[in-house]
């Protein structure tokens, strides 16, 4: 369950008005290494975590995740809030305005609707963690390239440096979760058992086998 | 003239003695920020305890960050209304202050 709060995570307050930027950035929100994406990725990838620390680390980065998508859409409305028709259109938006008029809609920058197949659910946690951090630094590089482009504008930019380091603190966190699944994978225990197996097939073959019965005997071969 | 004189510093030390009064002269904006303060750093070090959960200073200053934002929160909700809707109200004031996406927010 979540609860509302009536806050930004963090600041923004853009003065001057530019739809052109508007129609890049709208790809943090609804393209494919969006905010959504990644809300979406995260909170359904949790159900299949076997490890406390990754089912909280997905829990909670996914919840942030929708705190971003709230500040992505909130820069997006600020950079087109009271444009008229002929700006848009002026800035390329006009198609966008045809379907969404002054709604923020979740579409990548080039136009096409957001879309689940972006995002990976594998039931795996290895697999699916791997794909959070390639996810966290795609993302880290979309912002670069979306500062790139506000280059004019600090108001703008501010808030996507925020977020771009977000993206960094969240691949250091993953990253600390994927080796806490790793180590419980390859417990010494589990390794010793299998190897021991392995050990005593190669002892039934060398017609040992009467050795297997003792431990000791068989990881001393 | 003496009187009134006399009446209005000490009114002003009763009231600028106390920690709470300072804290209501702040602006709306001053406070929110002070709130995205505290609410970041909850975030982050709730994070970071997830991978660590056994991280003595972190727990204390987790600990620390949301007891200073229960307060503040508290204080600003009483002022401007309620931040999530479990504030409760007798008036219906989710729809006075503005959203945060909206120029002009904080």
């Amino acid at each position: 369950m979540w609860t509302y709060n009536k806050v930004l995570e963090y600041p923004i307050k853009i003065k001057n008005r530019n739809p052109q930027l508007a129609k890049f950035i709208i790809s943090q929100y609804g393209g494919p290494d969006g905010e959504l994406a990644a809300s979406l990725r995260y909170l359904s990838q949790r159900f299949g975590m076997p490890d406390q620390k990754a089912k909280a680390i997905l829990n909670d980065i996914g919840t942030e995740e929708l705190a971003h998508l709230e500040m992505v859409g909130t820069i997006v409305h600020q950079l087109t809030d009271g444009a008229s028709p002929e700006e848009l259109k002026q800035a390329g938006l006009g198609a966008y305005y045809t379907d969404h008029g002054w709604g923020v809609y979740p579409q990548a920058a080039a136009g096409y609707p957001f879309t689940a197949a972006v995002l990976a659910v594998k039931g795996d946690p290895i697999a699916d963690l791997q794909e959070d951090l390639a996810a966290e630094q795609k993302a880290r590089a979309t912002y670069e390239k979306l500062i790139d482009l506000c280059a004019d504008d600090p108001d703008v930019i501010d808030p996507l440096k925020f977020l771009r380091e977000r993206e960094v603190v969240h691949f250091q966190r993953f990253g600390e979760a994927l080796r806490g699944v790793q180590d419980k994978i390859a417990t010494p225990k589990f390794y010793m058992n299998s190897m021991n197996n392995m050990n005593c097939m190669n002892n039934t073959f060398n017609n040992i086998s009467n050795e297997c019965n003792n431990d000791n005997n068989c990881s001393n071969n | 003239m003496m009187d009134y004189e006399v009446n209005s510093s000490s009114n002003e030390r009763n009231c600028c003695s106390c920690n709470s009064c300072m804290e209501d002269d702040r602006t709306r904006e001053e406070m929110i920020m002070k709130i995205k303060e505290y609410d970041f750093s909850i975030i982050e070090l709730g994070l970071y305890l997830d991978t660590h959960p056994n991280d003595e200073k972190a727990l204390c200053l987790h600990k620390e960050y949301c007891k200073k934002a229960k307060e503040l929160k508290d204080k600003y909700q009483k002022i401007y209304g309620p931040l999530t809707i479990y504030y409760p109200c007798n008036k219906w004031r989710w729809l006075e202050q503005p959203w945060p996406w909206e120029r002009g927010n904080f």
